[in-house]
């Protein structure tokens, strides 16, 4: 939060309390300023969100612990599965969302241990392709264990899974509060999935400046170091990618619900892909980085897709480049001269650790 | 063996090659400055493409040309392409990038990767295109019953010549041993007088060059080509040099032909080892299998003699 | 200078005239970009001249002259951005969609249609699972997997003899879908499954599964995916020297197949596709030329199937002189005309009743119906 506020423009230095409460309100707005240009811009909100849980989980595992990871995406597909086994007409099976959530958390988890211990020894870019393959290795059987047994339908994907259900009450029916007035399924989604993302920093946040935290940063800059002093590198590894897993599971099980609908198409590298570029983009290693990149690069694409077309029939008199090239053409040269430009992301982090001063400020609530 | 053992093993030393022809270009960069260019896979289009392109104009200009003048000529045209690609991409974006942190790089090259890839589709539209078979395909039948046609023929010869090549290049000549020393120490090798940033611009080069090679060839033997072609063989290929152990020419080459008979045996044999429980819908991870169990065991790759420290 | 303004009044004129008219907005959504682009592009453009050729003619709802106004959307072939695309249309008001290509984004994206009330009519979406939501403005103008995969196995053994056949998926649901009920099919009609192998919708290279399918010797080798990948599978056919049948469903059932086998297809090349030869149909016969002429493209697979969905959605809002779901629902429902692929009518799931299927084989250059 601190972060994020000191990363509003011009108001984050002065006037810091002013600025948190700016974020708070907007978060809380923007589904409502979103709705004046089209329902489409909420339900996109709604993936942003998604999108920041999982780039917050994976800036633990890159930024904090420095393990590079590119199948990070499996963890959201564990997720999402578990969701789809345990709350569909898939095996008729309608746990309560309760106690699926924590169960999809849990099995993500135990995936991140799995993928752990065998590449402890590894390092940089050896770890990068083997978290690689094993992303890969995770959709490949979700797209084939529907034989010999039937076990996750194979590439049909499993449908008609269980919206999210609190306490009686159906997130994916509008909510009517009069007879003339409802709130849109979109907002109750965009307001529990911002309550999630919240408690994601929070916690992470906490986490952080907590001895682990620290200890992750020292491994990360020098392991032989940290090693030297007494850190176990071996558990905190294994923490890091279990907890990064967690939040990659709580995302898959949310979007499982959300969707309604899950395939293993949903979790190919390329979406791998797009979560570090999120994560490197905003600035590894530090909160408001992850959430900002999670947000710009979602809505980017969004917003070119609606703006390409009348802008060059403006400019050209005609349309010179369909949308869909364009997307892709402003996204790849957008991560490029970013990262010429600003390669330690838009918000970078700060070395606040080198300062004890610092530490003991930020650790103030 | 049998005719069928014979065919898997042709058909992964075919691929194999392929995949080792680009997996060199992965790790002679990686090598020298410790970047996984992640588009390389996609100056492998780019020859392709242009090479195809090449074709098309000569097919309309000289419409008698011998196969032979017309693939050398469409060689001759795609490979300094590629080459231009190549160097282009290291001096406007990774010459800028060797002193930021790790992950900058990294970005860079996939958005390199989908830059070449859009570039492609917006110049040679989304379509799959037919690829010349300027050298025959009618296959030749050495024994009964294994088939082997001579543009495979052609791709193994010429991924073995320029292999050796590539390591007289490195092993033998000056500008080999620049190469060599500036993947030691980049300081000290310029301290040595050595021009590195010369000699980083001339790996991407080479890298290139062989790309455009493989992108030929592959697009040769399988007909077809279009803008997303490099993406999966340069995965593939970047999976061999770790396999073989990133940063040595010899490993990269021996990576890429284990990858290509692991591929071809494994989809054709998984069924029957595994009595009929797993089959071919798992051949693609293979690869990903058995460079795991070779990290874990072994975590410098087959022939990787350094540590990799570079993390 | 007052030539100018006087023009630019009356062109001022005629814009708000053209307002004043109705307009009525169509929906199409398939992957534009992506390894299935070209037939993606193949969809929309025949939604898009089912429309143009309506207003040509003139339209009229409830008395009312209307312009049909066509929006398109790319879906990139993935579920999520299938979704958003849905979302999007409905937002913009569409009163109907066309699309979308795969299974795997019409499912999600049926959802999100239904919520909204529209009809979303799928020319390309073949997966049983679709309709059997039940959802009320769902149909599909072309076969679905259990039509077509049984009138293929069937095929397969009657027709072409086989004992021995081969079947090869592509991994995506309808290729699975398809070489599943393909199989049912052929082992019903009494021929021996002698090898099921599987490659995916990206790859290139097919050596190992063939060279493992030649050892088992069948007659027919089935394969349930796109055209990119069947075209080069031919030409591995004639590398490995197998001599076996290939059948194959609508998927590759295109004239960029031909081009992509190159001379590896010869007279053993067989696809099928829903409904009646185009040439044959009273409203099909210079669809080809028209679509040609307009787009300055072949036709692929799906336009002539988008054709007809657009016009059946056109249909239906003029029987019910209104462009609005809940009146026009019920007309879609009845909907009874012969398209450019056949009769068009809906059974009460929103499948196509009558499900007639053709089989083309390779001759001359092109596919010829048998």
């Amino acid at each position: 939060m601190n972060e994020l506020a000191a990363a509003v423009p011009w108001l984050g230095k002065r006037n810091p309390a002013a600025a948190r409460w700016l974020i708070l309100i907007l978060a809380i707005a923007a589904p409502l300023i979103a709705w004046q240009f089209g329902r489409s811009w909420v339900r996109i909100l709604d993936f942003a969100l998604l999108y920041m849980m999982l780039a917050l989980g994976l800036n633990l595992v890159v930024g904090f612990a420095g393990l590079l990871d590119l199948g990070y995406i499996a963890f959201y597909a564990v997720g999402a599965y578990t969701f789809a086994f345990l709350a569909s007409p898939h095996f008729e099976v309608h746990l309560p969302f309760w106690l699926v959530l924590p169960l999809g958390a849990a099995f993500a988890a135990l995936a991140g241990i799995m993928l752990g211990f065998p590449v402890l020894r590894l390092r940089g870019d050896y770890l990068a392709i083997v978290t690689l393959g094993f992303g890969e290795i995770v959709r490949i059987f979700m797209l084939n264990l529907n034989y010999p047994v039937n076990i996750t339908n194979g590439p049909q994907g499993i449908g008609m899974i269980d919206p999210i259900v609190l306490f009686g009450w159906d997130l994916s029916q509008n909510l009517q509060i009069t007879e003339r007035f409802a709130i849109n399924s979109l907002f109750l989604y965009y307001y529990a999935f911002l309550a999630c993302v919240a408690g994601s920093i929070l916690f992470i946040r906490r986490l952080q400046i907590s001895r682990v935290g620290r200890a992750w940063a020292a491994m990360r800059e020098d392991e032989l170091a940290a090693k030297a002093i007494g850190i176990n590198t071996r558990n905190l590894k294994l923490l890091a990618f279990a907890l990064g897993a967690t939040f990659g599971g709580v995302a898959g099980c949310l979007f499982g619900a959300f969707q309604g609908f899950v395939s293993p198409e949903s979790f190919s590298l390329m979406e791998s892909i797009a979560v570090l570029t999120m994560v490197v983009f905003g600035g590894m290693g530090n909160i408001a980085g992850a959430v900002i990149g999670a947000f710009v690069l979602a809505l980017l694409p969004e917003i070119l897709r609606h703006i390409a077309v009348p802008l060059q029939q403006a400019v050209f008199g005609h349309v010179l480049l369909d949308p869909e090239v364009l997307r892709m053409l402003l996204l790849s040269l957008a991560m490029i001269l970013m990262m010429l430009l600003r390669p330690t992301g838009l918000i970078p982090a700060r070395a606040r650790y080198a300062h004890p001063e610092n530490l003991h400020r930020s650790s103030q609530p | 063996m049998d005719a069928e053992t014979l065919q898997q093993l042709i058909n992964g030393l075919v691929i194999g090659s392929v995949y080792a022809l680009i997996a060199l270009g992965y790790t002679m960069v990686y090598g020298i400055l410790g970047l996984i260019n992640f588009a390389h896979g996609d100056v492998l289009m780019v020859g392709a493409m242009t090479a195809l392109q090449t074709m098309l104009f000569l097919m309309g200009v000289a419409p008698g040309m011998s196969p032979v003048a017309m693939l050398t000529l469409a060689l001759l045209v795609a490979i300094p392409v590629s080459m231009l690609i190549g160097y282009t991409m290291e001096r406007l974006a990774y010459r800028r990038l060797r002193n930021a942190p790790r992950l900058a790089p990294l970005i860079t090259a996939i958005g390199m990767s989908f830059l070449l890839q859009t570039l492609a589709m917006i110049i040679w539209g989304r379509n799959y295109h037919t690829f010349p078979q300027l050298i025959s395909t009618t296959p030749l039948q050495p024994v009964e019953g294994v088939f082997v046609t001579p543009v495979q023929i052609v791709i193994i010869v010429v991924s073995a010549l320029l292999m050796i090549g590539l390591t007289l290049l490195v092993n033998r000549t000056r500008i080999g041993r620049a190469m060599r020393a500036t993947a030691e120490n980049h300081r000290t090798a310029s301290l040595m007088g050595v021009d590195t940033n010369a000699v980083i611009a001339f790996t991407f080069i080479i890298g290139a060059g062989l790309a455009a090679v493989a992108g030929v060839m592959y697009a040769s033997n399988y007909g077809i080509a279009h803008y997303g072609m490099g993406f999966m063989p340069g995965l593939k290929a970047f999976t061999a040099a770790v396999l073989g152990g990133i940063g040595n020419l010899g490993g990269a080459m021996l990576g890429g032909i284990v990858l290509g008979l692991v591929e071809s045996f494994g989809a054709g044999y998984i069924e029957r080892l595994t009595f009929g429980f797993l089959n071919s819908s798992y051949q693609d991870i293979f690869a990903f299998i058995i460079l795991g169990l070779v990290l874990i065991f072994r975590p410098t790759g087959l022939l990787g003699e350094r540590v990799s420290d570079r993390a | 200078m007052k030539k100018t303004l006087i023009a630019a009044a009356i062109l001022g004129l005629g814009l708000s005239a053209a307002h004043a008219q109705e307009v009525v907005k169509i929906g199409a959504a398939a992957p534009l970009t992506g390894t299935i682009a070209h037939l993606g592009k193949d969809l929309e453009n025949g939604a898009r001249l089912a429309l143009e050729e309506a207003n040509a003619r003139g339209v009229t709802i409830g008395g009312k002259p209307v312009k049909l106004e066509f929006m398109g959307e790319d879906d990139q072939a993935d579920p999520r951005t299938g979704t958003t695309v849905a979302q999007r249309l409905v937002d913009a008001g569409v009163k109907a969609v066309v699309g979308h290509l795969n299974s795997g984004t019409s499912i999600p994206a049926s959802r999100i249609y239904h919520q909204a009330g529209i009809a979303q009519i799928t020319p390309a979406s073949t997966n049983p699972k679709l309709t059997q939501q039940k959802y009320p403005g769902v149909f599909r103008t072309i076969a679905n997997d259990v039509q077509q995969g049984s009138v293929l196995g069937k095929f397969a053994v009657e027709n072409l003899g086989a004992k021995k056949i081969a079947i090869i998926d592509d991994r995506t649901a309808y290729g699975q879908g398809l070489a599943d009920e393909t199989e049912k099919a052929a082992k019903s009609a009494g021929a021996q499954i002698v090898a099921r192998e599987f490659t995916t919708d990206k790859a290139t290279d097919f050596n190992s599964i063939l060279t493992k399918i030649r050892s088992a010797n069948p007659d027919v080798i089935f394969f349930g995916g796109m055209d990119a990948q069947a075209g080069p599978m031919l030409r591995q056919f004639k590398q490995l020297g197998i001599t076996a049948k290939f059948l194959s469903g609508d998927g590759s059932c295109s004239p960029e197949m031909i081009k992509l086998a190159g001379d590896a297809i010869g007279a053993n090349a067989y696809c099928s596709m829903a409904g009646l030869p185009i040439e044959k149909m009273p409203g099909g016969a210079d669809f080809r030329a028209r679509y040609k002429k307009r787009f300055n493209a072949d036709v692929q697979i799906y336009s002539p199937y988008a054709y007809d969905a657009a016009t059946a959605i056109i249909t239906a809002m003029e029987k019910a002189g209104s462009a609005e779901p809940s009146k026009y629902l019920p007309e879609l429902k009845k909907v009874n005309f012969d398209g450019v692929i056949g009769n068009i009518s809906f059974d009460d799931k929103g499948d196509l009743k009558q499900g007639s299927i053709t089989v083309y084989q390779f001759k001359d250059g092109a596919w010829v119906p048998l």
